[in-house]
């Protein structure tokens, strides 16, 4: 039985509960609902959510834990002897599940007979024949080990299955059986409903909050085996960036956090007067009407997917700047030699940046009182000097936490600089000249064929980590501020 | 009972400082103000006096043209003060709110240390020449605020940390360091405690000896403390100007009456 038929029998199941759970209230009532605790629908979603939820939850944590237990036995099986020289035990065990799936397909279509499939002194070449015959994957002979290996995994895999359905099903007809048989017009099913709920609730923002945590853990120990692998001395002090496939690479974040943060200073001095002023016009300045349109349009800068703004960078930004800087441009210098620069990555990345500096400004002046406008245009100041000597400074904790924001925005950005920004990881003051990102060091080391025990690709757990770090603190940071002001006026 | 005696010595003397003439204000397609006149004297407090939504305090943001910030707002008919139409293409409203300066209903000091604050008017309208004259404006104002005591040992301590009846002086001595001829008053002490409020009202008294002071008040019993004249609005028409003791005692208009004793408002 499939893993979808169970999942629509409990949730007949289910069903079925509600409408028995509600007609069972009414009938403890005789048909009269004012008697009842609560309305009967409650009853009913008493009777399903009994029924669903352990169920679902047992068959989670059995799809999650099942596999684990039976890797673990199966790889206990193989002897240490049949592991070639130089694989290990967790490629034999990969070789050991293709086995197990080929021989499940060989059944299912019919080429095998489930006898043949469990014959555990099966000629192993007619074996590995049928099954390439039959169109089963299979990347190299199959030997005895692997074989029995193998027919374990493939027989632990069944019970297994058939055992969760068992105990789901089980668990399911328990539990509506058990909501069913209490109740009763006493039964308080609201209360226990909104009980109900309150734990999904709780459940749905601990996955997210748990995510998270697996993120960094996951980078976290990738982190560390690339650390036993390289030295992280000559990760955050080296300075040189020179990944070397066939091994002694050099492999220091300092070149990239350099691209990264010239990137992103470029950007936010572009981003951030246009984005200010933009904000100090639209909440000062522009009358509804203006402001209702330009502020939509504004905003829909933001909605731009960052790839979109890689293309621009690309095609336009970047030609556009060769054709002003390059070699017989307009200004008749030639400073800049292609169009794959910090300049043209810092820029596009800037305008990206334009409509969050903007908006989350816009937000702040607007929560300056008006009673600190009245009062300077009370004492005969200009609208202006209102702005810059007190509306400004009013604005100022949260204006620094938006632009904080921003930065931490352009220190992770990857697309833009992938596309516009070069691969070249190197010291220098230049922005004509090509520089790369931590961002895009980590998409090239991770794209192609990746060998996740080298530490050329293993360095992208740790550049990611870092990144992550830096970002991270930034955010709190900026959080701090802007709550910190916020705590001023409410 | 010395102070009654000097207002009736001096009360001969004065000049009409304010005069509004046939004034009416518009807000989109409201008639919020309707064939308002009314004169203002020098060195007088006046009290405005009346229901909520009578008018009231938009006939007072329109002395000093702070109704220019609102969109919607019209004003029609002649303001003048000293004589010069201050609705006339030639007056900055930016100049003439430094001569008619105004505190607000909340206390609005800036998030600026109790210096800056004082400091901010003449810093705009560049009215001291060095450090020194500053200061010197600054400790005077403050002193004209009754708040000197009070603050001179931490003029660099935020103004937005002083209590609500301290913050309120510190703007009152803010209008005041522009060098105003004319305080308006837009309900400075609803935001206050009565011991802060008696301090404000007795600082209004004081400011009289200098200023015309003209305050919007919902309370009749504050009018009649502080003021001289008192004018009463109702439903966007001045009914009644006159001696504040006159409009309390022996009110002409029976809205006047009934709006005193309670029957309307």
């Amino acid at each position: 039985m499939a893993l979808s038929w169970l999942l629509l029998i409990l949730l007949a199941l289910a069903v079925i509960g509600y409408f028995a759970g509600r007609s069972r209230s009414l009938a403890s009532v005789g048909g009269d609902t004012r008697d009842l605790h609560s309305l009967p629908s409650y009853y009913g979603y008493n009777v399903a959510l009994t029924a669903l939820v352990p169920a679902l939850g047992v068959l989670i944590i059995w799809l999650l834990v099942q596999p684990m237990i039976v890797n673990s036995t199966v790889s206990g099986l193989i002897p240490d002897q049949a592991i070639p020289e130089g694989s290990d035990r967790g490629l034999v065990m990969s070789e050991v599940r293709r086995v197990a799936y080929g021989l499940e397909g060989a059944v299912t279509s019919g080429a095998m007979t489930e006898t043949q499939a469990q014959d555990g002194s099966a000629d192993i070449e007619t074996l590995t024949k049928t099954l390439k015959d039959s169109g089963q994957v299979l990347t190299q002979d199959i030997t005895q080990p692997i074989l029995v290996a193998a027919q374990k995994f493939r027989s632990m895999t069944s019970t297994g299955k058939v055992a969760m359905q068992v105990v789901v099903l089980a668990l399911a007809l328990l539990g509506a059986a058990f909501a069913y048989v209490r109740t009763h017009k006493e039964f308080r099913a609201r209360n226990v409903v909104e009980q109900g709920v309150l734990a999904l609730l709780l459940l749905a923002a601990s996955i997210a909050i748990l995510t998270t945590v697996g993120i960094v853990l996951s980078m976290l120990f990738e982190t560390m085996n690339f650390f036993q692998l390289h030295s992280w001395k000559d990760f955050f002090f080296g300075s040189t960036w020179a990944p070397n496939f066939r091994g002694g690479s050099e492999l220091s974040i300092l070149p990239l956090l350099w691209g990264t943060l010239y990137i992103s200073v470029i950007a936010l001095l572009v981003a951030v007067p246009i984005g200010l002023f933009a904000a100090i016009y639209l909440s000062e300045y522009a009358s509804g009407a203006t402001r209702s349109i330009a502020k939509p349009l504004l905003e829909i800068l933001a909605g731009i997917p960052t790839i979109v703004y890689g293309l621009f960078a690309l095609l336009t930004v970047g030609p556009a700047l060769v054709s002003m800087f390059g070699h017989g441009g307009t200004l008749g210098i030639s400073w800049m030699a292609s169009s794959n620069a910090v300049l043209t990555a810092g820029l596009v990345m800037g305008i990206m940046l334009i409509p969050f500096v903007s908006s989350l400004s816009d937000d702040i002046i607007n929560a300056v009182p008006q009673s600190m406008r009245d009062g300077s245009l009370g004492l005969g100041a200009t609208h202006s000097e209102t702005v810059r000597s007190v509306i400004l400074p009013a604005a100022l904790p949260g204006i620094v936490g938006a632009v904080l924001l921003a930065a931490s925005r352009a220190i992770g950005e990857t697309m833009i600089v992938v596309m516009a920004a070069g691969a070249i990881a190197k010291f220098s003051g230049n922005p004509f000249e090509a520089m790369t990102t931590i961002t895009t060091r980590i998409v090239s080391q991770l794209t192609g064929d990746t060998d996740f025990a080298s530490p050329e690709t293993l360095v992208a757990f740790a550049l990611g980590l870092t990144l992550f770090i830096i970002t991270l603190g930034l955010n709190i940071f900026a959080l701090y501020i802007v709550r910190k002001y916020r705590e001023q006026y409410e | 009972m010395n102070d009654m005696s000097r207002v009736e010595r001096t009360v001969d003397s004065k000049d009409i400082k304010i005069a509004a003439k046939n004034v009416q204000v518009y807000y989109g397609d409201t008639h919020a103000i309707k064939d308002v006149d009314v004169e203002i004297e020098d060195k007088t407090v006046t009290a405005f006096i009346g229901p909520s939504g009578c008018g009231k305090s938009t006939f007072l943001r329109c002395l000093n043209r702070m109704n220019d910030t609102i969109d919607i707002c019209r004003v029609k008919g002649d303001i003048l003060l000293d004589g010069e139409d201050i609705y006339d293409k030639r007056v900055d409203p930016v100049q003439l709110r430094a001569k008619v300066g105004m505190v607000f209903q909340k206390p609005n000091p800036f998030p600026k240390s109790i210096y800056d604050n004082v400091a901010y008017g003449p810093r705009i309208h560049g009215l001291a020449k060095n450090k020194a004259e500053l200061d010197e404006i600054v400790e005077k104002s403050l002193r004209r605020g009754a708040i000197w005591d009070e603050v001179k040992d931490r003029l660099d301590a935020p103004g937005t940390g002083l209590s609500g009846g301290q913050q309120q002086r510190l703007c009152i001595a803010r209008a005041v360091a522009t060098a105003p001829e004319v305080l308006l008053m837009d309900e400075p002490c609803s935001a206050l405690d009565p011991i802060a409020t008696a301090q404000v009202e007795e600082l209004i008294d004081e400011l009289r000896e200098r200023y015309s002071v003209v305050i919007v008040t919902h309370s009749m019993q504050q009018a009649a403390r502080v003021s001289q004249k008192t004018a009463f609005f109702h439903l966007g028409n001045l009914v009644e100007f006159g001696e504040t003791g006159q409009i309390f005692t022996n009110p002409v208009d029976p809205r006047t009456e009934s709006y005193i004793t309670g029957r309307i408002g």
